[in-house]
């Protein structure tokens, strides 16, 4: 019945080129000749133009706002639809202005297929390039290139051939292939939907069929499965008790029952089921490209921003160093030892550029050497480090888990691909510590002799697990008794941090890692000055614990864990029953540290 | 996976990444079958639940239809349900026909006036109780930092320059001119304080697909889009003074996308029974003032 619309190919196709060199008028004409257009749109603007005196241009009908026609140009990326009996497009009007780039990638990264289009008269310009080249960055295989205002060189076969080879030339430099050139005049309608007269020398078939030969993109369900977590669901309040693993499968096939990896955590489980509303029964099986949830089978605890993966296929790439290839779009350049974030697949990572191998200018592709910053606009292969391993894949592997953007404050500033993992020789943590501890000062009084006198060695007591199991109860209960036993000791909530020294952050996620950061920093000065520190943080992680413990290095930290852990690898110094009276697990931690001789026996 | 089951898959990526960004979020429900579409999604993005507040603005001027099914609804999917109304110019009559006022300035104070205030929190909101099944004053009035709309860009002109996730400044203004970029399926989520975003998350929805999926899923909608023998329904829902009936003799969903595929209606736009558009300036000048 009435489903048969829906089963039509879609596609979305990207116009670029040159400001100027006819792209609303290419899409104007394509509308208007696929009798695509709003009935009677095309005469009232007609008449509008006349009553203005002005000629007719196919661009005032993609000028759907005021501010747009003050300006004279195509601002921003504008969608308009059409259809072949082939298939249904929405076509991205990509503006050709300098000033918009960030416009024409956004538009171009949601297309399958590109036309460029190239002014007969004016040739091959700076966006020519530079939108070709940023097509092939953002991943789009089939280009046609068309050579427009064909009527303004007297639909001249040799000036087609020259600016033919001329931009030919530049793709193969960029190893990049088109499908086809050809010469039209958008205005005129020629060589567009059908065979041209004017140009009898061309044989190639028209624009037309050449968009309804672009092909669709090869079936992601046969890649290694990639389902980056978006989000982990409970709504417990609504009587709902699944814990709801949610995200989209990006590749790949997931079947109930399928053994899984969690990355980085490296955790595993098995695939319960696959949950979805509305949809009887649940299906057991599911294609790339659907928005579900998933339960497993095991208690584990896991975040969102993890890459999910088949425990069968080959894993994806995981670490600190990457190589990749950006494009950058922000105001401000971009510099090393500047701290941003990174966005790739459902993970956030705290992330700094740490090498500029090579700097391109898109437009000519020239390279420039040595730079030492990333400037707007530039193109660049670069070295990035972040705070803590993440998880990704080649994007020649597969495109959408490798692929990254970078925000600067609060604005998407740049994007790109990776193209290989690195193995650093250092961490920027422990560059970082480098740096910190030669610059240390000290009064002179030494650790040893602090030790004597408090009559302990300095180290941090952490209290983790999951929300809501008397942490912080526990951790104060153990500050009162260390100190009745004669301990220097002190308890450091989480909130005096939150509402003191870390006021400036907010309580995104993202945050948690500068949170952590300061909480080892601050543990490192009270440690640093003899004391037993105390603290609580709800499920630290295993990469979250190394980063406290190498903070703190050399002096120690005991894990106390109460409840179900958190840790993959991780081991804790003590396990806690979440389930105990208080007094019980109190005096289960005492006992531990005597046995460890924090405590001796006759204190407590 | 066909056309609907994609657009579907990418509204619910949208919704779980505003959820899983914004602390103060709310849906905007019109109580029309787009902003319902995008509430059904919700519950698919969400496994059944709706984690949202819905605010709607009640211009008072709306069919009462409307606010029957919008309740009843309410209730039986346990919405988080809040209105907001712009009680001053409803006193005063600054409303049209009534009033001595245009369309374009009704539609300001009824809509995006009470809107802009109802968001930021300044004027009482009105939550549904659904013990008493009674509206009653909200306490909370944080100011929404993130609303999800159910705006498509095959409405008009202006809204097929959308992002899916787009910024207004404090003033609610709208830059057309330098909106953030949005690379494959990575939206701007980090927003200074001060600052909100509108959520989009059926832009690439046209008015076929929203019947079409309506239609798959047997979603409930007000039976004012269909004709109930009077050879007239609504294409699109707004207040009863602006807002005129369609000739058509559609009585249910089959008849309506047939209508739309085939029949007369291919090439209308949609909002042509809506009066307010027509005058000088139009749904853009209302759209940078942040109606919807
Ligand atoms: N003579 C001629 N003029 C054209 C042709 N295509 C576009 N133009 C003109 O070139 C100018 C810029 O075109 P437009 O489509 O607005 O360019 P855009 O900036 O790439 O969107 C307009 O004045 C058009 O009328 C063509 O095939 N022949």
């Amino acid at each position: 019945m009435s489903t048969i619309e829906t089963k039509i190919e879609q596609m979305n196709i990207v116009i670029v080129g040159h400001v100027d060199h006819g792209k609303s008028t290419f899409i104007g004409r394509l509308l208007a000749d696929t009798g695509s257009l709003p009935e009677g749109k095309l005469d009232q603007v007609k008449a509008t133009c006349k009553k203005n005196a002005k000629p007719f241009e196919y661009a005032f009908l993609l000028d759907a706002l005021k501010d747009e026609q003050s300006q004279g140009i195509t601002i921003d990326v504008a969608r308009c639809f059409f259809k072949t009996p082939k298939r249904h497009y929405i076509i991205i009007d990509a503006p050709g202005h300098i000033e918009f780039l960030k416009n024409m990638i956004t538009g171009a990264a949601r297309a399958e297929a590109a036309v460029l289009l190239i002014d007969a008269a004016e040739g091959v310009q700076e966006n020519s390039r530079r939108h070709g080249y940023m097509a092939s960055l953002l991943g789009i295989k089939q280009l046609i290139v068309l050579v427009n205002k064909m009527d303004l060189v007297d639909y001249s076969q040799e000036r087609f051939e020259q600016i033919q080879r001329e931009y030919q030339d530049f793709l193969s430099q960029i190893n990049v292939q088109a499908k086809a050139f050809v010469p039209i005049s958008a205005f005129q309608g020629e060589q567009v939907t059908q065979s041209s007269e004017k140009m009898p020398w061309f044989k190639g078939p028209d624009v037309l069929s050449l968009i309804d030969g672009f092909e669709k993109e090869t079936e992601k369900s046969e890649q290694s499965t990639r389902f980056p977590v978006q989000d982990i669901y409970k709504f417990t309040e609504e009587g709902d008790d699944r814990r709801l693993i949610a995200g989209t499968l990006q590749t790949g096939q997931l079947r109930v029952g399928d053994p899984v990896v969690f990355y980085p955590s490296e955790k595993t489980s098995t695939i319960k089921s696959i949950e979805q509303f509305n949809v009887s029964p649940q299906a057991d099986q599911i294609d790339a490209g659907s928005a579900i949830g998933v339960c497993v089978d095991t208690q584990i605890y896991i975040r969102p921003g993890e890459l999910m993966c088949r425990q069968d296929e080959a894993a994806p790439l995981v670490g600190d160093t990457f190589k990749a290839n950006l494009f950058w779009l922000g105001k401000k350049p971009m510099l090393k030892d500047k701290k941003y974030k990174l966005k790739c697949g459902s993970a956030r990572a705290t992330l700094y550029l740490k090498e500029i191998r090579n700097v391109l200018d898109a437009s000519d592709l020239k390279s420039v050497a040595n730079k030492q910053q990333i400037d707007r606009h530039d193109v660049a292969e670069c070295v990035f480090q972040t705070l803590k391993p993440i998880a990704f894949d080649r994007s020649s592997d597969i495109e959408s888990t490798g692929r990254f953007v970078i925000v600067d404050g609060y604005e998407i500033a740049g994007g790109g691909i990776m193209t290989d993992v690195l193995a650093a020789e250092s961490s920027r943590l422990e560059d970082v510590l480098k740096r910190r501890d030669y610059a240390w000062e000290t009064g002179g009084i030494s650790p040893t002799k602090r030790a004597q006198r408090f009559g302990q060695t300095p180290q941090l007591l952490l209290i983790t697990g999951q929300e809501g199991l008397g942490k912080i109860a526990l951790a104060q209960a153990l500050e009162n008794q260390l100190f009745e036993s004669g301990k220097s000791a002190y308890y450091l909530g989480l909130s005096n941090i939150l509402s003191g020294v870390s006021r400036d952050l907010s309580h995104q996620v993202e945050d948690r890692d500068e949170h952590i950061r300061r909480l080892g920093e601050l543990t490192h000065l009270f440690l640093d000055a003899g004391l037993l520190l105390i603290s609580s943080v709800t499920e630290l992680d295993d990469a979250e614990a190394s980063v406290l413990k190498a903070l703190i290095a050399p002096m120690p930290m005991t894990l106390i864990n109460v409840g179900p852990t958190c840790f993959n690898k991780v081991p804790v110094d003590l396990q806690i029953d979440e389930q105990d009276s208080q007094e019980k697990q109190l005096a289960q931690v005492l006992a531990y540290l005597s046995q460890q001789k924090v405590l001796l026996d006759y204190s407590i | 996976m066909d056309q609907l089951a994609k657009l579907e898959a990418q509204s619910i990526y949208i919704l779980r990444e505003a959820y899983r960004d914004f602390k103060q979020l709310c849906m905007l429900w019109s109580i029309g079958k787009d902003s319902t579409v995008l509430l059904w999604l919700t519950r698919k993005a969400f496994f059944g639940h709706v984690p949202i507040p819905l605010v709607h603005v009640d211009t008072s001027y709306k069919i009462p239809e409307m606010i029957e099914y919008r309740d009843k609804l309410a209730l039986k999917w346990k919405l988080n349900m809040i209105y907001g109304q712009n009680k001053q110019a409803l006193a005063s009559k600054e409303t049209y026909p009534d009033g001595n006022i245009d369309r374009i300035s009704c539609c300001k104070n009824l809509k995006s006036e009470a809107l802009k205030h109802t968001l930021s929190g300044e004027w009482p909101r009105y939550r549904l109780n659904h013990e008493r099944q009674a509206y009653e004053e909200d306490s909370n009035k944080e100011p929404y930092t993130g609303v999800i709309v159910g705006v498509r860009s095959d409405e008009e002109g202006s809204r097929s320059k959308e992002r899916y996730f787009s910024p207004r400044d404090k003033q609610n203004d709208w830059d057309v001119g330098d909106q953030p970029p949005e690379l494959w399926d990575q939206f701007k989520t980090d927003f200074a304080p001060g600052t909100h975003v509108r959520i989009h998350p059926l832009l690439d929805w046209t008015e076929l697909n929203i019947w079409e999926y309506i239609q798959r899923e047997n979603i409930p909608i007000t039976s004012l889009y269909f004709d109930r023998g009077e050879g007239k329904r609504y294409r699109s829902l707004g207040c009863f003074p602006c807002t005129f009936p369609v000739e058509s003799t559609a009585k249910n969903v089959d008849e309506i996308i047939e209508e739309l595929r085939s029949g007369k209606f291919k090439n209308i736009a949609e909002r042509s029974g809506r009066a307010q558009d027509k005058e000088d300036g139009g749904l853009e000048t209302l759209r940078v003032q942040g109606y919807m």
